[in-house]
């Protein structure tokens, strides 16, 4: 009789020194005390804030956000007067970043995409203004660029006085819009009874173009015939809306600033501070942006140009059917950090004085309450979010036209 | 508690560090150098002259008080702040003392934890604007753009004196006195408010300071005086009776040039006190008996400051006015020394 015993290996059992001599432990053990260290580092920040505030006999609270906030600011999206709240102001603020930021983003993408297009043009001057114009701004920081465009126009824009008198130095472009020191003043719609049909029946307009253009692909696609694009698309824009804005009694009317006491009245004010935070703005990430699609755009093999010639398509086509939507792939990822940092680096308005969320409420509500961590805390919040947002809206982008591997 | 003022500078903002000693005093002595905040540049009240020393009335009480805690009035580390930084220079422990034409309002001492240690220029709010633009009377500034100096009371003043006379008006915020003032003469606002004395010492600076008009209203009431923080009641006395010195001096009509005279002994003893002859005032405040006399020695007493610096005979040419001793119908009243 043979009795096989099959010995269990030995159970070896754990001993503590395992934790930094077994490979299986060690990474989690150092980890574990890390982290700890991490977390102390941290307790001991907000330890040494609570007992500091406590010396100087402070508290956190948010209170203050209620009380009156007793400034003015000179540009707001939505109603607001010196007698109302912090928080109020404080959204005031908002909205204005959220103004340049949107603004921004548009005219440094345009910016962007035409002088990285252009930087690889074959026509040498072209190539080679482009790269400076990339050079240029990339490599000067944003708030020099901000501070320029500034001055420039404060200086050598015309004062508002000289557009009074009986012979004014200067005039008002088309009679409509003044170039000033101040800034740009443009008239401004005045909305009559009525102009609800008008606007109602442009947004239609823009729906009919956009199918205008999806049936001409589809024919294009379906039978090889090729329909007129552009001037369909600009007719049925324009058309319909001048019809019913005449046939309605032309509802919708201009007020045109005009030069009255001290400033202009009436019209729309586009601020000396906007328009020199906008412009800095995009050119500068627009260099970066103008980088990021060269980058895109050499990503993707000579080869695909080659065939698209060889298929009797012209360069424009070739670009912009072939070589950018794929380019966009590459694009995409990168850019969403320039729109990032564009909305940041918009807090440099206080540099001239244009009211943003850093400008109220991280300048003179935190000045004139004292309260400034509160402040400081909901500055980083507010901008946290938006980055978050912003990235989160252009991945579900960046997933739609990434490449579908089926 | 030392290594926390490091760490502490990390948290947000940095804020909440600088409650490092409530000793100033120690801290000062040990150091050797005073750290004063000042204006970032106001001819006349704090500014570098060419040799880049700081120069001004605000610098004065900076060296006044170096003088009768260092016993050397260029001991003084000058440390330049804006409206908007000033005070959390000041509670962080940055600096000791805060002379920048500070006003002294409610909110600030009881709220902001700071403690005003006395006036050194009874101020009020004006405008300024360019001669050719007409106007006479703040009254009539309604729809105008006014340039402002951001972080600072004139910015809620203008908004409730506005408010009152139901006028309109555009605001238009600036950092510093340097950027306001270009704004001005490129004619972006029309009209520059900031205190009075700010105007004219502002003024005085420009190429042709005769197109420019300071209108008559004062719009408010702007007590400035040196800060401390709050809660060194010992550092606050100092810096406290070192200004009442400066003030009283010129009462009693001790002056630089005969205060040697004058701490050999006279017949008075309110300045035999203050000069340190008799009694023992220097020991009480935890300094020694010279203090006031260094003091006054370091810039002359107040009405001296006052003539050299933004005086009459200056370039700024403020009078005396509510800054007159209460003697000559002035608001300037320094408690006895007693």
């Amino acid at each position: 009789m043979t009795t096989t015993t099959t010995d269990a290996p030995p159970q070896r059992s754990f001993r503590l020194s395992m934790l930094i001599y077994d490979t299986r432990y060690r990474s989690y053990t150092f980890q574990f005390i890390a982290m700890i260290l991490v977390f102390l580092f941290f307790a001991y920040l907000i330890n040494n804030l609570i007992q500091n505030l406590a010396a100087r006999d402070q508290n956190i609270s948010f209170d203050f956000l209620g009380d009156p906030a007793g400034y003015d600011i000179n540009q707001m999206l939505i109603p607001y007067d010196n007698q109302m709240s912090h928080l109020r102001a404080a959204f005031v603020g908002v909205l204005n970043t959220l103004l340049v930021a949107f603004l921004g983003c548009i005219t440094a993408t345009v910016l962007g995409v035409i002088a990285g297009v252009l930087r690889l043009s074959n026509n040498w001057l072209v190539g080679k203004l482009m790269a400076a114009y990339v050079e240029m701004f990339r490599n000067v920081p944003v708030l020099i660029w901000i501070l320029i465009i500034f001055n420039i126009m404060a200086f050598a824009m015309p004062q508002v006085r000289a557009f009074r008198g009986e012979n004014p130095e200067s005039s008002m472009l088309f009679g409509a819009i003044a170039f000033t020191n101040r800034g740009v003043y443009v008239p401004k719609p005045i909305w009559e009874s009525g102009s609800l049909i008008v606007v109602l029946v442009f947004l239609a307009s823009i729906v009919g173009a956009i199918w205008y253009r999806r049936h001409a692909t589809k024919v294009l696609y379906d039978t090889g015939r090729m329909l007129p694009r552009g001037w369909p698309t600009l007719a049925i824009l324009v058309v319909p809306t001048l019809l019913v804005y005449f046939v309605m009694g032309r509802p919708i009317g201009l007020e045109v600033p005009e030069l009255r006491g001290f400033n202009f009245q009436g019209g729309i004010q586009v601020r000396g501070s906007l328009i020199a935070l906008w412009l800095a703005l995009s050119v500068y990430t627009g260099a970066f942006i103008a980088e990021n699609v060269r980058a895109g755009i050499q990503a993707i093999s000579r080869g695909q140009t080659e065939a698209a010639y060889s298929l009797g398509l012209r360069p424009n086509r070739t670009m912009s059917l072939i070589i950018l939507p794929q380019a966009l792939r590459v694009i995409i990822p990168p850019v969403i950090s320039q729109y990032l940092n564009l909305t940041k680096n918009s807090s440099l308005a206080i540099a001239v004085g244009y009211m943003d969320i850093t400008g109220t409420l991280g300048g003179i509500t935190l000045n004139q309450s004292g309260r400034a961590i509160e402040c400081v805390l909901m500055l980083m919040l507010f901008y946290l979010t938006i980055s978050l947002t912003i990235s989160a809206v252009l991945n579900v982008y960046n997933n739609a036209v990434q490449l579908k591997e089926r | 508690m030392r290594t926390s003022v490091v760490l502490g500078a990390v948290t947000v903002a940095g804020l909440t560090a600088g409650i490092a000693s409530a000793a100033t005093l120690d801290d000062v002595q040990a150091r050797g150098v005073l750290n004063c905040g000042v204006n970032t540049g106001l001819v006349g009240f704090a500014n570098p002259d060419a040799n880049g020393e700081w120069q001004g009335f605000d610098v004065g009480v900076c060296r006044a008080v170096a003088a009768a805690v260092l016993g050397d009035p260029m001991a003084v580390n000058f440390v330049s702040t804006t409206g908007k930084t000033r005070f959390t220079a000041l509670a962080s422990g940055e600096i000791d003392v805060l002379a920048r034409n500070t006003t002294w309002t409610f909110s600030r001492d009881v709220d902001l934890k700071l403690d005003f240690v006395g006036v050194n220029y009874y101020d009020g709010q004006g405008f300024m604007a360019p001669r050719d633009l007409g106007v006479t009377s703040a009254k009539e500034l309604d729809g105008a753009t006014v340039c402002i100096q951001t972080g600072t009371t004139t910015e809620l003043n203008l908004a409730d004196f506005f408010r009152s006379n139901n006028m309109a008006y555009e605001p238009v915020p600036i950092e510093t006195n340097a950027e306001s003032q270009q704004q001005y003469l490129a004619g972006t606002c029309d009209v520059f408010t900031t205190d009075a004395s700010g105007l004219a010492a502002t003024r005085a600076t420009f190429e042709n300071p005769g197109d420019h008009v300071i209108l008559p209203e004062i719009i408010s009431k702007e007590p400035l005086g040196p800060v401390v923080r709050h809660g060194d009641n010992e550092w606050a006395d100092i810096v406290r009776w070192t200004l009442n010195a400066l003030i009283a001096a010129e009462e009693l009509g001790i002056t630089s040039a005969n205060i040697e005279e004058l701490s050999a002994g006279t017949n008075n003893p309110e300045i035999n006190r203050i000069l340190g002859t008799e009694g023992s005032m220097g020991e009480m405040l935890g300094l020694d008996a010279d203090f006031a006399k260094r003091a006054i020695m370091a810039g002359g007493n107040y009405g001296e400051l006052f003539e050299r610096f933004i005086g009459e005979s200056t370039p700024i040419g403020l009078s005396r006015g509510l800054n007159a001793q209460w003697t000559d119908g002035g608001l300037l009243y320094a408690p006895p020394f007693r």
